[in-house]
């Protein structure tokens, strides 16, 4: 539908276009966050300054990263509700095993993502090839790994690890000009995001959004799918390690840090205007999302709000979000071919996966072979 | 086609294996418990585990309606701690006030449902969302609202939550007697009926010519009544009003997993009551067990992790054999598309040779 009319636009068209791409969806998380910045800086104008800027984003750093993983994992259809655990786990083992010895930093650093590989695999694997939801999946991950390390550390973690690693969440190259101080948190993120952006480009990439968008026909079209969705629980594992080395250093260790994580990081997924239930999103948005999230705490904080009421407005965010983005979705899926199937247009089989539609239409024969067998 | 055989062998078949599953627990769990030197069946133990289920079952049979709907509530927690609050304060203490207490409270609730399910339905927020958004605002007028405990029940209320009748406590009952009302509304009435089409399909119930916004609407309003019952009964038992009192019980995960345990599918569309009471016995009979014979209590979490995804586990597994092939499926209301497809494609090609032949 929407390729259809893409080749048919001319250019003036194309630029009114690419300005009400800010309004749609996939672009309104970055007006949000402008707004949020502007309203910050105007309660509170050293906050533009760039020493203070760059402290914010490197607040945002872990939860943005931890929202790129997920993204993976929404946009090919599932949840990894263990994410807030498994980096409650990192954070609990780093502290654990590196102690005060700087030389085991980079061993435990390696058998840190390792195990983090080791859980969104068991994650992918269960969720793919033996078919149980991933909701479920992840919960029971998430329960298990906060308890078993919770029973490991006898439900008191502390002792931080050697200040050597918790350098990489608090320190950063210092006496930069402007600046003052770039910290590594932001070159990590700048990182990941990068990656990020480069992966979803690759074919296989993109063959996640295929799945999550139809998984019956990015099977015909030859996907490995059990792998593409295992793939994605690994990715959004090592997200959230990476988040837990940056959290231990910035946090220190204790059996709260990433509680709730899941759910902030798939706010932020969802503010990014990343459909639930996959096949549709930006992981750039999804880490806009972060910001925006993490900016409106910062804004409430400033304007005095009580912070009993931050779970509420966050709450009120998030629904009047996803509501605009849905109406906006609906308004363009209002195409004669669904609603009036009296023009001689067949009506629309599937009511979610509408951008494909075009490509789908050739297999009509394969719609009518599975309505008749009904 | 013979369609119909295996889907009738097919609801039986599921439940029943919760409960042989629940069998298996229980078995299981006599066993530990007795060499832990205690006794399974002692009128005591099985007070406990019924007392055990009489909460999560509550919201667990509220949570089945949203689920069939192809929904889902995170929002149970917090509206259990403000029913709680909400009855304790309103009661206060005096006898008199328990039946006012009682309908505000559940007014109160079923318009938290009304507006989470106008959400869902005319907002097209996804139920995740939406309740995940509401149990957000809720929290915050909670911690706003409320410093700790509030209000006091008066002992007559108390007695729901402390007396019973034999081994089988009032509240499991009343438990009980709410799950078989919900069975009866999904299989007698014209809603409940609505609730497994537009779970199943949306659209082509809508094409049906049902209002499906309706079952939707009703399944939020009545899982949040049910949350609140599970409010009033833990305050019943607490003897006041805690705002963190759903929190703490983990309820909204832990019901959705009861849920699924009990053989609901998570996309909606088919699943029965009974299940989820099943569902719950067993994390009961689980729970029970691993207090008796004196597990770590981080322990616990681990073992139920396990055992939530092992049971499930072993339900889908056996479902994608004796799954009917649906129209309409896509990546969110099928879970086994290819095993459908290459089905029914069978079955076409079958079909096709026959004549010829």
């Amino acid at each position: 539908m929407s390729r259809q009319a893409d080749a048919q636009l001319s250019g003036s068209q194309r630029i009114s276009r690419a300005l009400l791409t800010l309004i749609s969806p996939r672009g309104a998380v970055f007006l949000l966050l402008i707004v949020l910045l502007l309203a910050i800086t105007a309660l509170n104008p050293s906050f533009a300054e760039p020493g203070q800027f760059i402290r914010f984003i490197q607040r945002v750093a872990p939860i943005a990263i931890v929202a790129i993983g997920q993204y993976f994992v929404i946009v090919a259809g599932e949840f990894d509700l263990s994410m807030g655990s498994l980096v409650t786990a990192q954070v609990v083992i780093a502290g654990n095993l590196i102690g005060q010895d700087d030389s085991r930093s980079i061993p435990v650093l390696i058998g840190m993502l390792v195990f983090g590989a080791l859980v969104g695999l068991v994650n992918g694997l269960v969720t793919s090839l033996l078919r149980v939801p991933s909701f479920i999946v992840t919960l029971g991950m998430m329960l298990a790994l906060l308890g078993g390390v919770l029973y490991w550390t006898g439900g008191a973690a502390t002792g931080n690890p050697a200040d050597g690693f918790r350098e990489i969440g608090r320190g950063g190259i210092r006496n930069v000009p402007v600046l003052d101080i770039i910290p590594w948190a932001v070159l990590v993120l700048a990182a990941v995001l990068a990656a990020a952006i480069w992966f979803t480009k690759t074919p296989f990439g993109r063959s996640i959004i295929a799945v999550g968008d139809n998984e019956t026909t990015a099977r015909f079209a030859g996907i490995r799918v059990w792998w593409v969705k295992t793939s994605t629980f690994i990715l959004s594992s090592l997200s959230a390690t990476i988040a837990g080395v940056l959290l231990v250093g910035y946090a220190g260790v204790h059996p709260k840090v990433g509680q709730g994580y899941e759910f902030i990081a798939i706010t932020a997924v969802v503010l990014g205007g990343v459909v639930l239930g996959g096949g549709r999103g930006w992981v750039v948005a999804a880490a806009a999302g972060a910001f925006a999230l993490e900016a409106l705490f910062t804004l409430l904080n400033f304007a005095g709000v009580a912070s009993t009421w931050r779970d509420g407005i966050q709450g009120v965010i998030i629904i009047a979000a996803v509501a605009y983005s849905a109406a906006v979705f609906r308004g363009r899926r209002k195409s004669p071919s669904v609603t009036s199937p009296i023009s001689g247009k067949e009506p629309e089989p599937f009511a979610e996966p509408a951008h494909s539609a075009p490509q789908s239409r050739p297999n009509e024969g394969n719609h009518s072979t599975q309505k008749e067998v009904q | 086609m013979s369609a119909l055989a295996p889907k009738a062998r097919r609801r039986f078949g599921t439940t029943a294996i919760v409960y042989i599953a629940l069998l298996a627990v229980m078995i299981v769990g006599a066993v530990l418990v007795n060499t832990a030197g205690r006794n399974f069946l002692s009128p005591g133990n099985i007070r406990d585990i019924l007392t055990g289920m009489s909460v999560l079952g509550f919201v667990a049979i509220g949570q089945t309606l949203v689920i069939l709907c192809a929904s889902l509530d995170l929002s149970v927690p917090y509206v259990v701690s403000l029913s709680s609050l909400l009855g304790a304060t309103i009661m206060a203490g005096n006898p008199a006030n328990i039946i006012p207490a009682v309908l505000v409270t559940l007014t109160v609730a079923a318009g938290i449902g009304l507006l989470i399910g106008l959400t869902v339905t005319k907002l097209r927020v996804n139920g995740f969302i939406a309740t995940l958004g509401a149990g957000l605002i809720i929290k915050g007028y909670l911690d706003t609202q409320y410093k700790g405990t509030a209000g006091s029940m008066p002992w007559e209320f108390q007695l729901i939550g402390a007396t019973g009748v034999g081994p089988v406590p009032v509240s499991t009952i009343i438990m009980l007697a709410a799950a078989l009302l919900v069975a009866l509304f999904l299989s007698k009435t014209r809603t409940g009926n609505h609730m497994f089409a537009v779970g199943g399909n949306e659209q082509v119930s809508r094409f049906s010519g049902i209002r499906t916004s309706r079952p939707t609407v009703v399944a939020h309003m009545l899982c949040s009544v049910m949350a609140a019952m599970a409010g009033l009964l833990l305050a019943s038992r607490l003897g006041v009003g805690s705002p963190t009192v759903g929190t703490q019980g983990g309820y909204d995960l832990l019901s959705i997993a009861a849920v699924v345990l009990g053989g609901t599918l998570l996309l909606g569309g088919r699943g029965s009551i009974w299940g989820t009471i099943g569902g719950v016995a067993i994390f009961a009979v689980m729970d029970n067990v691993m207090s008796v014979i004196q597990l770590n209590p981080f322990l616990k979490d681990v073992v139920r992790g396990v055992i939530i995804v092992a049971a499930v586990a072993v339900y889908t597994g056996r479902a994608i054999e004796s799954r009917r092939p649906r129209f309409g499926r896509d990546s969110q209301s099928s879970m086994y598309p290819s095993v459908d497809l290459q089905l029914a494609m069978d079955q076409e090609k079958e079909r096709d040779h026959e004549p010829t032949s």
